[in-house]
C-alpha cells in the first residue's frame, strides 16, 4: 500500500513504517513558540527544571503577535522569552523580523521536516512538504526540551484542483471556497493534501496561503508536495542544499477526495463570525467598510502587496475607510520597498506597520470600534478576534480588500483591476 | 476525579478560543486574569455566575481556532470541572488533558442549570433527560488529569 505525505514523513521520524491511525513518538526537527504562547511554555519548563533545548539552532521564539509591545505585561512576557533564549542558546526572532510562519518558511523549515509550533497556523509550512502542526504551550515545551513529541498519524483528504483561475480570483478565494465546502470542523484530526495542475502551477506564496488555512477546516496540517517550484524557492533564499523531493505515492490511500475546477470559482468572502460562512461577493456587495487590513501569515507576502499596490496605484483610500498594511516579514518589507509597492500604498493613504501579526490578533495596531466593519486578508473572523466582540470581520483576497479601500464598501475587485 | 457532578452551562457549536479567552488577555501568565475573562467573547457575565464544580456543555467543534492553552486554563481556573461537547477541536482537546481539564465527547440532552454527572473512566454522562455514552478516558490520561495536568504529573513522577 502506498503512503501519503504524512505517513512518509512521520514514518521517517518515528524510525518505522506507519499508517493512518497509528500513534507514535516522533523526533521533531523544528520547534517554535510565539509571544502569546511562549511565556507559558517557558514557565512549564521552569516548573520541571528542564530549561534546555534539544536542537537550539532550530528552536525559535518569535516576538510577533504584539510587536512592538503595547502593554507592560507583554513587555515582561517578551522578557521571559529573551531570558530563555540567552540561557539555552535557542534563536530569538525580535520585534520587526516578522510573523513566525513566514519566518519559519524563509529560514528554518525544509521539505521532509516535522515542525511543531505553539500557534495553530503552524500548518503554513506544510506547503514546503513538511509535516507541520500546531499544538499548545505544554506540548511544544516538551518538544523543545526533548526534541520529540507524540503524534497520531492522520488520515488524509486529497484536494485535487485543476484549471486556471479567472481574473480577480486567487489562492485565497480557493481556500475560502474549500473551507466553505468542508466546514469548520469537517477535517478535524485529518491532513489535507493539495494537488492537481492548479497547485503545481502556483508560486510558493500562493501555496502558503492554502496551507495556512488548513486549520480553519479543523485539519492538523495542509501538505503540498515538494517539487521544482519548492526547489527554486529555496534556491532563491540561498537554501538550495536543504531541498529534497517529497511526494505521496500514486496508490496512497485517501479518506476523501475533493475535485475542484478552479476556472469555475468566483471571488468569495467569509462573513462574520465563522470562516466557513463563505459567501459570493454578490451577496455582500455594498457593505460599508470602516477598516481594511492587508497583511498576516495568510496574505502579507510580496505578491500580496504587489496586488494591493496595483489596485491602489494613483488612487486614494475612501475618506471614511482607513487602510492598514503589514508586511509579513522584514524580507518582504525590504523587497516591497525596492519594488515601490510601499511608496504606492503609503501615497494611497495606507498606514504601514512593522512586520508582524499586525491587528489580526486584536492586541494592537487597529482594534475595531463598536459596530465597525473590517475587511481583512487574515485567516480568522471569529467574534472579538480583532479586539472587540461588537465588531464584524470579513475575510478576502488582497485584491478584494484593496478594492474596498478605494470605494469604502465591499466591491468586486474585477471592477478595479487593470 | 473519576466522578464529576455539577451544574450545566450550555453553549452552541463552534465555540472558538477567541471567545473562550480573547487574545488581549494573553499578555500575562496570571491564571486569575484568564479566569476573570473566561467566555467573555460570548457571555461577559460568565465569570461572575460560574461556580466551582460547574460543567460546560456545548455542540460540535468546541475550542476551535488558536492553539492558546490559556483557553482550557481559563475554564479550569474559572471553576469548570468538565467540558462535555459533541466534538472538540484537536488542539483544544490535547491542551485540556495537558492542563488537567477533563473533556468528554458525548451527544447529551440537558437544560441549562441541570445537574449533570460524568464518569470519566466508565464513559457515561447522566442528565435529568437520560444517560448517554461518552468516550472512556484511558487510565494513563486519567492519571494526568488526576495529577492536575502533564507538568504536575511529571513533577510527581520525578519525586516518586
Amino acid at each position: 500500500m502506498g503512503k501519503t505525505i504524512s505517513e512518509k514523513i512521520i514514518g521517517e521520524h518515528a524510525g518505522k513504517e506507519v499508517s493512518a491511525g497509528d500513534i507514535v513518538v516522533a523526533n521533531v526537527d523544528v520547534t517554535a513558540v510565539q509571544d502569546g504562547t511562549g511565556p507559558l511554555a517557558v514557565q512549564q519548563l521552569n516548573k520541571i527544571n528542564l530549561v534546555q533545548a534539544a536542537n537550539p539552532k532550530s528552536t525559535v521564539l518569535f516576538i510577533d503577535h504584539a510587536a512592538p509591545s503595547p502593554h507592560k505585561d507583554l513587555s515582561n512576557a517578551h522578557g521571559l522569552l529573551r531570558d530563555f533564549a540567552k540561557k539555552t542558546g535557542v534563536v530569538l526572532s525580535e520585534v520587526g523580523e516578522g510573523v513566525c510562519h513566514q519566518r519559519l518558511v524563509e529560514s528554518y523549515v525544509k521539505p521532509g521536516d516535522i515542525l511543531i509550533g505553539a500557534d495553530s497556523h503552524t500548518c503554513t509550512s506544510g506547503a514546503l512538504g513538511a509535516f507541520s502542526t500546531g499544538m499548545g504551550s505544554t506540548d511544544v515545551a516538551i518538544g523543545i526540551a526533548l526534541g520529540k513529541t507524540w503524534l497520531r498519524v492522520p488520515e488524509t483528504f486529497k484536494i485535487n484542483v485543476t484549471g486556471q483561475f479567472q481574473k480577480g480570483v486567487y489562492a485565497k478565494d480557493l481556500i475560502l471556497y474549500v473551507i466553505g465546502q468542508i466546514g469548520a470542523d469537517g477535517a478535524t484530526y485529518k491532513a489535507l493534501e493539495f494537488t492537481g495542475d492548479t497547485i503545481k502551477a502556483m508560486t510558493m506564496s500562493e501555496r502558503f496561503t492554502l496551507s495556512n488555512m488548513a486549520v480553519e477546516a479543523g485539519a492538523k496540517t495542509g501538505l503540498i508536495e515538494a517539487d521544482d517550484v519548492t526547489k527554486q524557492y529555496l534556491e532563491e533564499l540561498g537554501r538550495g542544499d536543504e531541498f529534497r523531493y517529497i511526494q505521496a505515492d500514486e496508490d496512497a490511500e485517501y479518506e476523501k477526495v475533493f475535485d475542484i475546477d478552479a476556472s469555475k470559482l468566483e471571488p468569495v468572502i467569509s462573513a462574520p463570525h465563522t470562516v466557513d460562512n463563505v459567501k459570493s461577493l454578490n451577496e455582500l456587495m455594498g457593505t460599508k467598510v470602516d477598516q481594511v487590513f492587508i497583511g498576516t501569515c495568510t496574505n502579507g507576502r510580496l505578491d500580496d502587496l504587489e496586488i494591493a499596490a496595483s489596485v491602489l496605484k494613483g488612487k486614494q483610500r475612501h475618506p471614511d475607510t482607513r487602510l492598514i498594511v503589514t508586511p509579513a516579514s522584514k524580507q518582504v518589507y525590504i523587497q516591497a520597498m525596492e519594488k515601490g509597492y510601499i511608496q504606492t500604498l503609503v501615497e494611497a493613504g495606507a498606514a504601514v506597520m512593522a512586520p508582524g501579526c499586525g491587528p489580526c490578533v486584536g492586541v494592537h495596531q487597529g482594534i475595531l470600534g463598536d459596530e465597525e466593519v473590517c475587511i481583512a486578508t487574515q485567516n480568522r473572523n471569529f467574534k472579538g478576534r480583532m479586539g472587540n466582540p461588537n465588531s464584524y470581520i470579513y475575510l478576502s483576497s488582497p485584491a478584494t480588500a484593496a478594492a474596498a479601500a478605494i470605494t469604502g464598501k465591499i466591491t468586486d475587485p474585477r471592477e478595479v483591476l487593470v | 476525579m473519576n466522578n464529576i457532578k455539577g451544574r450545566a452551562w450550555k453553549y452552541g457549536n463552534n465555540i472558538d478560543t477567541d471567545v473562550i479567552i480573547p487574545g488581549k488577555y494573553l499578555r500575562t501568565t496570571d491564571m486569575q486574569v484568564f479566569a476573570d475573562h473566561a467566555m467573555e467573547g460570548i457571555d461577559p457575565e460568565f465569570s461572575n455566575k460560574v461556580q466551582k464544580g460547574d460543567v460546560l456543555v456545548a455542540g460540535h467543534n468546541f475550542g476551535c481556532g488558536s492553539s492558546r492553552e490559556q483557553a482550557p486554563l481559563a475554564l479550569k481556573h474559572a471553576g469548570i470541572s468538565c467540558v462535555i461537547a459533541r466534538s472538540f477541536a484537536r488542539i483544544f482537546f490535547r491542551n485540556s488533558i495537558n492542563v488537567g481539564l477533563p473533556v468528554v465527547e458525548s451527544d447529551i440532552e440537558c437544560d441549562e442549570g441541570d445537574i449533570i454527572e460524568v464518569n470519566l473512566h466508565e464513559g457515561w454522562v447522566k442528565t435529568p433527560k437520560g444517560t448517554y455514552n461518552s468516550n472512556a478516558i484511558p487510565e494513563f490520561l486519567l492519571d494526568i488529569l488526576n495529577d492536575g495536568g502533564l507538568v504536575a504529573h511529571r513533577k510527581k513522577k520525578v519525586r516518586e
